[in-house]
Parts: structure tokens; C-alpha cells; sequence
């Protein structure tokens, strides 16, 4: 079992065994995420009984719900990335984190923007400072904030490095931004009208939403594996295996 | 240790001789909480309303202005080199830095804000309460900005990539120190808005200076 | 960049760094210096991984690096003072003294000069108030980066002169530099950029 786990340990840090296997995963992740988004909105968007407060608005959360938990998770397992980097000098580990960042902002950003869809009907302005929605902007700005300054070091390692310890800190900090915004929120704004309450939903809503979210992280993980993919050959391109991929 | 206390010792002497390092963002406080009656509206009932906002925003801007230069010239002209070269914790030299950055940055602004007080219509109750506030939350912003000043040190025009990244970081301090000062403003107690920013001071203070230190690192290898 | 690489460095010898640039004659420096953490394979001190006995060793090990940490706005004295300030504390047995400080200013041609502000200082002066460290404290070991940098005649004397005793005295020195040095039996050049690593 330890030694299971220690061949495990190098052949995650390997880029060509990664390559390898998620070639194979690539078809199935593909199959199963087109047929979730199918199912999940067909039956989130046809058949599930409207809101009786929001009417039919309230379905964006089929896309904002997975959206805005898809974006946060991101970021904590881009920060867990680029520990595994910093600790152990796993370049894998590096590239899967630069990978994540600029899907999980666009998780993000999908997430404000059907927000502010939301936000029309039931608010009738697109813009609204309700705590989920400032803390997804901010959640954003640290986003940008990670792609920013990897982008503005030149040297490779030291971008991944930089990179890894402001999704860190940026992690460290996150929970200590969503519970100010909220705090702030109850400041300005007394009962606001939710995307979901949580205990009483019929399960009818339930039911596509919890489909949708599965389908959403599976093709989170389908983008950052064909992103990783990218920047492995990208780093990789001198040695002999991608070469002979490269002319096969 | 001897290094640290030479470093803050060296740090405070270049801030006596360069003085506009730490005077111009001071001025620069002060005209930015001008620039709100002037945009918006000069009447002190608005004014006392948005007088902690502003003057923490304010605050928050002129801290980011002087945050940049914190490693450039150590980086620049082989200082951090010696440092590393020394084999003394760059933990401790971020704290030092860290309190350096305080007292020529955010002791000043808490220092000069009554002044802002005064300009903004501010409540007189609210005025401890600005204080209070200032000295607890500006410590917060020297440790958090010097993981930003740290990481874009050796990048060119990175201050504004610096503002870029800490803002955000910056946040929670804005919002409950902001919260403080109009709380006490209008009566009501601010205990509990000190209190976090109490928490945010010591936990920042444990843990920035690894980030620091880790980001201090990286500028070594060219 | 480097492959293969075996050095050794003991009491009274120079090595000197040799190489076209690029060959990474600063990056083996650096690596010895204890500043690079980027390599396969061990680096002693004393017996010791380097590492692992890295505070020791950097009390024992003067580093003077291409970039001379001087800081402008500050006078010769006071950077100095900042410069040797892990040797003046009081844990040392022989700390380092002010009077030290304000005669290694006098031989490097400074003296008058030790409280003029180091932006009325030329280049080469501003270099010497960082080479006067090398007249402080007797270190076992030297590491020097093109020490010889912006040094007039006078300068170069002096420096060789210092370098000189340091051997003399059992020390070691680790230099780059294009700079022939002259008079010492025990130099050895160590030429990076050749095809496969050498030993000296």
C-alpha cells in the first residue's frame, strides 16, 4: 500500500505518464459532461415547477450555482497546487495551478454575470451589492491578481513560485473576505431575497441542480486537463517522447 | 539579530534623509479625502456620513503609493543579497521591514487624521474611534503590502501590479475599521469592529512574514 | 549548467573562476556562496552539509557580491556600520569595533571622506566602501565577484595586497575575475565553459 503510494507520488510529478493517462480520460470526460449539461438543464429548465417567489427567473442558478462553487473550489485547489509546488518541487504541480487560474476566473466571471441576469427581474438593476455577489467580485480581483503577476516575472520558476504563494496568502485570506462581506451585508441590507433556500428545496430542483453541479466540475477538470496538456508540451517540447508525438 | 536592528535602524536614517518618501503620501492623504467634497458635495451632513470611509480609503491609497518602494532599492543594489548572504531569518527582517514601513507610512496618516476628521465633518465621538482604527489597521496594511512589495520587487512598473494584488487582501480591514468610525459616529459601540482588526493585526503578524520571506527569495536568483 | 563539477577549496589557496561570460562563473560563485539552492549533489563546509550549518558558515565566509549594498543617501561610515553588523554584536568573542570600521576607511584611501554622503562619492568609492570590509574581520574564507570592478591603480594595489595576506594567513578565497592576478604560488584556475566540468 506505502509503495502503491510512493509509485503513485512519481507518477503524478511525471508530465508524460499525466500526458498519457489523461488522453484516455479525455473521451469519457467529454461524453459524461455533454450528456450532464443535457440532462441537468432539460430538467432544470423544462421541468422543474417555477419558484413560487421568483417565477421563472430563479433558473439561472443552474449556471450560477455551479458556476460561483466551481470558481471558488478553484481557487483553493490552485493554492493546494501551488503548495505541492512549493514543498515539493513538482513541476506537474506548478503547471496544473497556472492552468487552473484562468478557468477559475471565467468560472468566476460566468458566476457574476448570471448574477447580475438574476438580478434584473427580481431587483430590476443588473448590479447589486449582496454579499455572495461582492464576494465573487472580489474572489475575482484576487483571480486576476494571481494571473497578473505571473504573467509580469519573466523567469518560469520563479513566476510559479510567486504565483503559488499569493494563491496562499489569497487562500488564507478568502474565508476572512467572505465573513467581512457578509458581516457588511447585514449592515446595509436586512433580509435579502436568495438564490436558494437551502432547506426547502423541492426536490424536483433539486434534483438538476445536483446534476449540474457534478456536470460542471467534470468539465472544469476536462478544461484544466486539456490546458495542463498544453503547457506540458509546451515545457516538455525538447524532449524525445513529445517529439515523437509531435511527428506521429 | 544584529542585522534586523542595523536594517530598521539603516531604514529609519534613509526615511530622515529622503523625507518626501514619507511626506508626499502624506499630502497625498490629504488631498485625496479633499477631493470627495469637491466631487460630490461639501455639506457636512453628507459629509459626516462618508467622513470614515473616506479618510480610511484614503488611508488605504497613500499606503499602496509607499508600499512599492519597500524592496525595490534592497533588491536593486544588493542589500537583499547581503541579507540572504548572512544566513540571518529573512522572517525576522520582513517584520522589521514590515514596522519600518508602519512608522514612516501608517503612524503618520493615524497621526494626521484628526486633521482629515476636521475637514470631513467628522462626528467628535468618531474621532477616537478614527484613531483607534488607524493604529490598529494601519500595521495590518504595512505586513499585508509587504507580501505584495515583496513579490513585485523585481518587476518593472510593479507598483501598480503591487495595488493590483493587496487591494482585495485589504478588504476586510476597509470594512470593519470604515464600520468603527460611523458606529462610534453615531453612538453606537465599536468594540467589536476593533476587536477584528485586533485579530487581523496579531494574525498577520504570525503569518505574512512567510510569505514575505518566501517571496524575498525569489528575487535572488539573477 | 554546470555537469560533473568537483571542487575543492582549503586553507591558503585561491581559486580563481575563470571562463567567457556567460559560462557561469557568477553562478558557481553564488552556489558556493551559499545563496543558490538549485543543485544536485552535495556542498560541504568543514565536513558538514553547507546547508545544514549555513549561520555558522556565514559568519566564517565574507560574500562580496557584484552588487556593492551600498546605499547612496547614507555616508561611508554608516554604511559600513550596516554592512558589518552581523560581526559587531556582543555574541561574538572579538566583536567588531567602530575604530575598526573608521580605519578600514582610512586604507581603502577614504579617510576624510567617511561622513561625505555616498551620492557625492564616485563609482570606484562607493566600491571601496564595500572592499574596506575585507580589512575588518579575518574570515577563514572569501568570496569575491569581480572585486576588481571600477578600482584605479591605487585600488587594484591594495586589493591584491589584501588578497595577498589573506592566503598568507592560512584564508582561502574564492574569486571571478578577468583581472590576472600576479604573486600568488597557490592560485588555481578552475575554467568553466568547457566541454564537460574539470577538475582543477
Amino acid at each position: 500500500m506505502w509503495q502503491w503510494l510512493v509509485r503513485l507520488y512519481h507518477r503524478l510529478g511525471s508530465p508524460k505518464w499525466f500526458y498519457e493517462i489523461t488522453g484516455r480520460w479525455i473521451p469519457w470526460l467529454t461524453v459524461t459532461a455533454s450528456v450532464g449539461v443535457v440532462v441537468g438543464l432539460v430538467l432544470g429548465l423544462l421541468y422543474a415547477p417555477a419558484d413560487y417567489q421568483q417565477g421563472n427567473s430563479f433558473r439561472i442558478i443552474y449556471i450560477h450555482v455551479p458556476a460561483a462553487l466551481v470558481a471558488q473550489s478553484a481557487f483553493i485547489m490552485m493554492a493546494v497546487a501551488g503548495a505541492v509546488f512549493l514543498i515539493w518541487r513538482m513541476k506537474m504541480a506548478a503547471w496544473v495551478a497556472r492552468s487552473i487560474a484562468p478557468i477559475g476566473a471565467s468560472f468566476c466571471l460566468i458566476a457574476l454575470l448570471t448574477g447580475a441576469i438574476w438580478g434584473k427581474p427580481t431587483w430590476g438593476t443588473w448590479w447589486v451589492w449582496d454579499a455572495r455577489l461582492t464576494s465573487m467580485l472580489l474572489l475575482l480581483f484576487l483571480y486576476f491578481g494571481v494571473m497578473a503577476l505571473q504573467r509580469a516575472i519573466e523567469s518560469d520558476d520563479a513566476s510559479h513560485k510567486a504565483g503559488a504563494i499569493l494563491s496562499l496568502v489569497g487562500v488564507i485570506n478568502i474565508p476572512i473576505i467572505k465573513y467581512s462581506v457578509e458581516w457588511w451585508n447585514t449592515l446595509h441590507q436586512p433580509a435579502t431575497l436568495t438564490l436558494t433556500e437551502k432547506p426547502s428545496m423541492h426536490p424536483d430542483m433539486l434534483v438538476p441542480l445536483l446534476i449540474m453541479i457534478l456536470t460542471t466540475y467534470i468539465f472544469f477538470a476536462l478544461l484544466v486537463i486539456l490546458r495542463t496538456r498544453n503547457e506540458v508540451l509546451r515545457h516538455e517540447r525538447k524532449r524525445s517522447w513529445v517529439r515523437e508525438l509531435l511527428e506521429s | 539579530m544584529s542585522l534586523v536592528t542595523a536594517t530598521v535602524k539603516r531604514d529609519l536614517l534613509l526615511a530622515a534623509r529622503n523625507p518626501g518618501e514619507w511626506l508626499n503620501p502624506l499630502m497625498f492623504f490629504l488631498m485625496v479625502a479633499a477631493l470627495f467634497p469637491l466631487a460630490v458635495d461639501p455639506d457636512p451632513k453628507f459629509l459626516s456620513k462618508i467622513a470614515g470611509g473616506v479618510i480610511w480609503v484614503a488611508a488605504l491609497l497613500a499606503t499602496l503609493l509607499s508600499l512599492d518602494a519597500l524592496y525595490k532599492s534592497d533588491v536593486e543594489d544588493g542589500s537583499l543579497e547581503q541579507w540572504l548572504a548572512s544566513g540571518e531569518s529573512l522572517y525576522v527582517l520582513a517584520l522589521g521591514k514590515a514596522l519600518v514601513h508602519w512608522l514612516s507610512s501608517g503612524l503618520p496618516l493615524t497621526l494626521m487624521s484628526p486633521l482629515l476628521g476636521l475637514m470631513m465633518a467628522l462626528p467628535d465621538e468618531a474621532f477616537p474611534a478614527l484613531l483607534l482604527s488607524l493604529g490598529v489597521g494601519t500595521p495590518v496594511l504595512s505586513l499585508l503590502g509587504a507580501v505584495g512589495a515583496a513579490l513585485t520587487a523585481g518587476v518593472r512598473s510593479g507598483g501598480l501590479l503591487l495595488s493590483l494584488l493587496i487591494l482585495p487582501l485589504y478588504i476586510p480591514v476597509l470594512i470593519f475599521a470604515a464600520s468603527a468610525v460611523y458606529h462610534a459616529g453615531i453612538g453606537m459601540s465599536y468594540n467589536g469592529q476593533i476587536g477584528f482588526l485586533g485579530a487581523m493585526l496579531a494574525l498577520s503578524a504570525c503569518l505574512t512574514p512567510f510569505a514575505s520571506a518566501a517571496a524575498l527569495k525569489l528575487n535572488l536568483s539573477r | 549548467m554546470f555537469q560533473n563539477l568537483d571542487v575543492h577549496v582549503s586553507n591558503g589557496k585561491l581559486l580563481q573562476l575563470a571562463g567567457p561570460n556567460g559560462a557561469g562563473k557568477t553562478t558557481l560563485l553564488r552556489l558556493l556562496a551559499g545563496l543558490n539552492r538549485d543543485y544536485d549533489g552535495d556542498l560541504h563546509w568543514q565536513g558538514e552539509d553547507l546547508h545544514k550549518v549555513y549561520a555558522d558558515y556565514a559568519r566564517q565566509r565574507l560574500y562580496l557580491g557584484h552588487l556593492a549594498a551600498i546605499k547612496r543617501a547614507l555616508t561611508p561610515i554608516e554604511n559600513l556600520r550596516w554592512l558589518m553588523s552581523p560581526w559587531m554584536t556582543s555574541e561574538t568573542d572579538t566583536p567588531v569595533l567602530e575604530d575598526d570600521l573608521w580605519e578600514a576607511l582610512e586604507q581603502v584611501n577614504l579617510a576624510g571622506y567617511e561622513e561625505t554622503s555616498c551620492q557625492q562619492l564616485s563609482a570606484g568609492q562607493q566600491r571601496r566602501v564595500g572592499l574596506a570590509r575585507l580589512a575588518i574581520v579575518p574570515t577563514p574564507l572569501w568570496i569575491l565577484d569581480e572585486p576588481f570592478t571600477a578600482l584605479d591603480v591605487a585600488g587594484v594595489r591594495w586589493l591584491e595586497e589584501q588578497i595577498q595576506r589573506q592566503v598568507a594567513r592560512n584564508g582561502a578565497v574564492v574569486i571571478t575575475s578577468h583581472h590576472a592576478l600576479q604573486n600568488i604560488p597557490t592560485l588555481e584556475r578552475l575554467e568553466l565553459g568547457v566541454l564537460a566540468g574539470l577538475e582543477e
